[in-house]
């Protein structure tokens, strides 16, 4: 499959998946049911958003902290300390929004 | 979030036999009896791991013995020093006096993350009334620490003026101090419930895809999060503990 190709199925079904939920309004036609799934939508992109950043700071830390490890091994203890400190502190952020995502999942304030 | 509940016969054992001493509390204070029941899961789990715990140093103390020591007391013996370690590096020389609420507080975490792994029994600190219980005694105990080590105007001082920022930035940091101490408190509670409770969803959402072998590398996981989140706990009471209590001397 050529480029043209893969990029004409993959708009098509971009067009498909935004046409759905305008038929799934028309259909149910309930203003709580659409918020509900944008909230799904908008709660799983958040997910993945605070993942991929939250691991490329984290990634970051440990690659530094790795580094500073084989220059000076004798540091291990302190280097360790402080990369454990900061992966929890980064860590955190991420769980905020896996909360915010969980509330918006199961106990949405919104659609009742 | 019904539909992720479930019945365990230790809660309602726990009903059973509690059940009627505290309606007989709540009609003591004039209060309705709630429906359903009335001891809640988590506190049920809180009473079954703190027995547990209680037992366990019971038998532990009745086999003591200094020539001869069993495995489980070198393994305790090795816990304790561990803790002594890490309070002698973060809150400084006089960390020992604080051991008692540090290891509490650490067991008590530890066992209740890893409770949730056993069939039949559910993590407590995935109910964020535990958690923000454990940061809110945590978080009085490190103020009332830091006052007591100080006097309480000079802890007071300290919010306006932390070591090393300059006067002029008072006024700034008598408005930024205590936000940050506050969400010191949320970010401890929030950490650990979202950890468990995202754990246990995990584990439950794969359980009910495949109920076999599927879950098994998610409890894994479960188990090396579950100590770690325990430990971290921990090690941010003590950094806090430390910075409340030992401020005095960083200044100098």
């Amino acid at each position: 499959m050529n480029t043209r190709s893969v990029l004409t199925v993959a708009l098509t079904l971009l067009a498909l998946g935004m046409v759905s939920p305008v038929y799934a309004q028309e259909a149910a036609a309930d203003a709580a049911t659409t918020l509900g799934q944008w909230s799904i939508i908008t709660a799983g992109f958040a997910l993945g958003l605070a993942a991929a950043f939250g691991a490329l700071g984290q990634g970051k830390a440990i690659a530094s902290a790795v580094e500073a490890i084989a220059r000076n091994p004798s540091a291990f203890g302190d280097i360790r300390f402080a990369l454990i400190f900061g992966l929890v502190l980064i860590e955190s952020l991420v769980i905020y929004v896996l909360l915010i995502s969980l509330i918006l999942f199961f106990v949405n304030p919104f659609t009742g | 979030m019904d539909k992720l509940h479930h019945e365990l016969w230790i809660v309602n054992a726990i009903n059973a036999v509690l059940g009627p001493v505290v309606a007989l509390g709540y009609r003591a204070l004039g209060m309705e009896i709630p429906d359903g029941k009335l001891v809640p899961d988590y506190l049920a789990m809180l009473l079954v791991l703190s027995a547990a715990l209680v037992a366990l140093a019971f038998v532990v103390r009745s086999r003591l013995s200094v020539e001869n020591p069993g495995k489980l007391q070198i393994l305790l013996e090795d816990a304790v020093q561990g803790l002594y370690s890490m309070l002698d590096m973060l809150v400084g020389p006089k960390g020992r006096r604080y051991l008692p609420l540090i290891g509490t507080v650490f067991v008590i975490i530890w066992l209740s993350n890893l409770a949730g792994l056993v069939p039949g029994l559910m993590a407590p600190t995935s109910n964020i009334n535990v958690t923000v219980g454990c940061a809110l005694l945590v978080w009085f105990y490190y103020h009332i620490e830091g006052i007591r080590a100080q006097g309480l105007g000079a802890y007071l001082k300290h919010f306006a003026m932390p070591p090393g920022i300059p006067v002029f930035l008072a006024p700034i940091m008598i408005i930024i101090e205590p936000i940050s101490h506050l969400a010191r408190a949320m970010s401890l509670s929030l950490r650990l419930f979202g950890n468990v409770f995202g754990e246990e969803l995990v584990i439950l959402i794969l359980a009910s895809l495949v109920p076999f072998v599927v879950p098994l590398p998610m409890m894994m996981l479960g188990v090396l999060t579950g100590t770690l989140q325990a430990g971290i706990f921990v090690m941010l009471t003590m950094i806090y503990l430390g910075g409340a209590v030992a401020a005095e001397h960083e200044a100098h």
